[in-house]
């Protein structure tokens, strides 16, 4: 466990000295949460209501997506373990008497948890400032998003660990990004709401892992009954269930990964 | 190489300040440092020239100065009668670089297609392009790794890769930014004998700069050392160890830890577990013979004065001292 | 050295296509890597696109435009800026060539070096955003209701290249920030990836105040806003004169003009500074 402490501090430190990039990561953040807004606002001028979203609704969202950008990855980056997988160096960390998948999943909280102070926080504070938002109702509202965005970074470091483990299977791992990245962030809801899509689409999408990163927070902060069960102890429920489901899914990859390194010797 | 040929490169009190901005956010003040001060330099066409000089001495500033991925603060520079600052896309097609620590090949291709881009780059006509590289091949052995990527080539392979598309074009200045560093010692003999060769047959120019003794002493008839930015010598190595009275060093492995060694003629420098290091003053021989006779000792090496100690003396006995 | 203007006019272009060749044919040797990563950013571009499509489909009209001038003005944002990204995109990595040296090997090279930027690993893949695009904007000039004057027919062409070098411009000055702030290249796509969003959408949607500043300060407005009001003919909502219509190409020499400025400066920063 004090590994995993150290480990997390120096991901949360590595980050801190990003300055100029956390900087002009908000400024793009908020840039594109004005343009998405300005659009569903017009977009809700001529409709008021869609599928339970009127615009208030649609615009908390879009930043809300653009908040959780850097939390959730969804468009990268990806863990550096994928540069160690490409070059062989992990075989080095499979030899280390830490797992390597909780290393860097307490690596990748540490960054998560600098992404949700200095780019969440005040991408979402621009959005405050310029648009009418909604909020979660009274503390236990905003316990259950702060829950929610936790859960977010777990799903999002079990996702790209996932994707940077194919590296042993796959000679080349860029496809796998040139998919998640631009597929992802549609599947997240973070290009439209899922609301806006066929419903259809819009409700298998919301059961995807993906969807687990920006829409399910989305409409937990919102309180909307679109979510698995009609509430956010639902939406909360589904998030856990990829968090376990993938976390399970990269242990076993990982296992099968030591077994292909022992045996291949890297 | 007679005197009416123009100089390959003339320098003329060629310097470089930086701004370097420190402190704190908001309070930050401005610093100018010299990084290059008033070298002046002549290299011959023909000459295999090392520069040398400590970590941030300058090395790879003036480098930069002549290559014109740098512009100089002061002074003039001409390299191949061209200005470099001014006309560094006439001057590239002139001159062949290669930067021992990054490759200027492209990672995810092929040698032979990297090769491929510089020939378009370099505008080589592909007849002269397949001759030269045909040429190359045979004397840097790189057959057996021409179709490999180059993420995939070893240290030295990528150095004799790096070397064939410096030389692809024919350049008649070859600049070489620590060309041997990391190499294993077959590899750094394969390299240095390249380079002997390409010296004696093409007449081609060289300028290097190196940490390396081996490299200087097996390449350079003239070396040039600069410290703090400034020139502290410009001649040959012999004459460089005399300019300097740098001690040898004699390396004791004890049979056990002891405390330093006391001999006359001797100085303990360094001591590391059993191993101890005895700076000379007299006579290797009567050193040794002390030694011997009143420690336990395990093993003994005489050691050379390291080109890094022989600068680094040089540029402390060119200061003044007050004492 | 007494060549025609002509023959070193041509050289930059010339030198820029054997360098993408050249990446083309070595990126040929993995055809199904190629073609998967290809496939996968055309899905992006159609995703894109049916946004906008869904947007269109639950408003029905935004700001006078009705679904198809909608996929008129997302096809010619969207082409022009495809073809940017193919041309230019690469120049937004030149913070990171800077802080690995790679840059440093690009100034020795008797070939400019914005030429070497833009070709470094040049891929047809992105050749996947501009095709979905073509097809939207083809579609589109079908669907749509327009006057084929000659006029129209002969601009067309003008109005694509005007806009795509206008876009390769907004790549280039926005990746010379990085000569400044080299970690700051993120700032960059709210310039150029935010460029493509906002000129996605007809832009009366933003209102006055953006359509004034993206005609008069970054002058996006030209890249399909005034492309589309010239096409379809229809006067501008926000009571800007009819006459910009016209000045796509000016707003393209003058921006490539900022840009080559931006280059020059960030060069000569660049090799003053030495980092």
């Amino acid at each position: 466990m004090r590994v995993h402490r150290a480990v997390f501090a120096r991901g949360l430190r590595r980050y801190s000295t990003y300055r100029a990039a956390t900087v002009a990561h908000v400024l793009t953040n908020a840039v594109f949460g004005v343009i998405n807004a300005t659009v569903l606002l017009a977009l809700f001028a001529a409709r008021p209501e869609i599928n339970g979203y009127d615009a208030r609704d649609a615009v908390t969202q879009v930043f809300v997506a653009q908040a959780l950008l850097g939390v959730s990855a969804v468009m990268g980056p990806p863990l550096d373990l994928e540069d160690r997988v490409r070059n062989g160096a992990v075989a080095i960390d499979l030899l280390r008497p830490v797992s390597l998948q909780t290393w860097w999943l307490a690596d990748d909280l540490g960054r998560a948890a600098f992404q949700l102070v200095f780019r969440s926080v005040p991408t979402f504070g621009v959005g405050v400032l310029l648009f009418d938002l909604r909020y979660p109702d009274g503390l236990l509202g905003w316990a259950a998003v702060l829950v929610s965005f936790v859960l977010v970074a777990v799903v999002a470091f079990a996702l790209r660990y996932l994707y940077a483990l194919a590296g042993f299977w796959l000679t080349d791992t860029r496809g796998v990004w040139a998919a998640a990245g631009l597929l992802g962030p549609v599947a997240a809801g973070t290009l439209l709401p899922l609301a806006l899509f066929p419903t259809t689409v819009g409700d298998v999408l919301r059961l995807l892992p993906w969807a687990s990163m920006i829409q399910i927070p989305a409409e937990i902060l919102l309180g909307k009954d679109t979510l698995p069960g009609g509430s956010v102890v639902g939406g909360l429920a589904l998030q856990v269930f990829w968090a376990v489901v993938l976390l399970a899914l990269g242990a076993l990859a990982t296992s099968r990964a030591t077994r292909r390194v022992v045996v291949q010797g890297g | 190489m007679t005197a009416n040929h123009p100089p390959i490169v003339e320098a003329v009190g060629l310097g470089r300040d930086f701004v370097l901005r420190e402190g704190p956010f908001l309070r930050r003040r401005k610093r100018t440092v010299s990084a290059v001060r008033d070298v002046t330099l002549s290299v011959q066409p023909g000459e295999i020239v090392g520069y040398l000089g400590p970590n941030g001495a300058g090395k790879s500033s003036t480098m930069k100065m002549l290559t014109g991925i740098l512009t100089p603060s002061s002074g003039r520079v001409r390299v191949t009668g061209l200005e470099p600052s001014r006309e560094r896309t006439r001057l590239a097609s002139r001159i062949g670089v290669v930067f021992g620590q990054r490759t200027t090949l492209w990672w995810d291709l092929p040698l032979r297609d990297s090769l491929g881009l510089t020939r378009h780059m370099y505008r080589v006509p592909a007849a002269d392009h397949a001759r030269r590289l045909a040429e190359l091949t045979d004397l840097l052995e790189l057959g057996p790794f021409l179709a490999t990527p180059v993420r995939q080539l070893s240290l030295g392979q990528r150095m004799r890769g790096d070397l064939t598309a410096a030389l692809l074009h024919g350049p008649r200045l070859l600049v070489l930014d620590e060309p041997t560093i990391g190499l294993d010692v077959v590899s750094k003999s394969a390299i240095r004998e390249f380079l002997l060769r390409l010296n004696a047959e093409e007449g081609t120019t060289i300028l290097l700069t190196t940490h390396d003794l081996g490299d200087v002493e097996r390449l350079c008839r003239r070396v040039v050392v600069i410290d703090h930015g400034r020139l502290a010598y410009d001649g040959d190595l012999p004459g460089l160890r005399a300019s300097v009275p740098t001690p040898r060093v004699l390396v004791v492995d004890l049979a056990a830890p002891a405390p330093p060694i006391e001999v006359p003629g001797g100085r303990c420098v360094r001591v590391e577990g059993p191993r101890q290091w005895v700076e000379l003053s007299a006579n290797p021989a009567s050193v040794i013979s002390e030694v011997t006779q009143r420690h336990d000792v395990a093993d003994l090496t005489l050691r050379e004065p390291d080109i890094e100690h022989v600068v680094a003396a040089l540029y402390r006995g060119a200061v003044p001292s007050r004492d | 050295m007494a060549e025609p203007l002509t023959i070193r006019a041509l050289r930059p272009p010339r030198a820029y296509v054997r360098l993408a060749w050249t990446w083309c044919r070595a990126l040929a040797q993995y055809p199904t890597s190629l073609v998967l990563l290809t496939v996968f950013v055309s899905l992006g571009a159609l995703t894109e696109m049916s946004g906008v499509l869904i947007v269109f489909g639950h408003a029905g009209e935004l700001a006078g435009f009705g679904v198809h001038e909608g996929l008129l003005v997302y096809g010619l944002s969207a082409t022009a800026f495809g073809c940017a990204d193919m041309l230019m995109g690469s120049v937004e990595r030149l913070g990171r060539h800077i802080r690995s040296g790679a840059f440093d090997t690009m100034l020795i090279r008797p070939v400019p070096t914005l030429v070497l930027l833009a070709t470094d690993q040049f891929t047809p893949r992105r050749l996947g955003k501009v095709v979905p695009a073509a097809g939207a904007l083809a579609v589109a000039l079908v669907a749509c209701d327009v006057d084929w004057t000659p006029a129209r027919v002969l601009a067309l062409p003008a109005l694509l290249v005007s806009a795509t070098a206008l876009c390769c411009a907004v790549w280039v000055a926005g990746a010379c920030v990085q000569f400044v702030l080299p970690e700051a290249h993120v700032a960059a796509n709210s310039l150029t990836y935010g460029g493509q969003a906002l000129t996605e959408y007809p832009l009366a949607v933003y209102g006055r105040e953006v359509v004034r500043s993206v005609t008069f300060v970054v002058p996006l407005a030209f890249v399909s806003w005034q492309p589309a009001l010239f096409l379809l003919g229809r006067p501008d909502p926000t009571g800007l004169p009819d006459a910009l219509r016209f000045a796509p190409p000016v707003a393209a020499v003058l921006m490539c003009s900022v840009a080559a400025l931006c280059w020059r400066a960030g060069l000569r920063r660049y090799r003053s500074t030495g980092s």
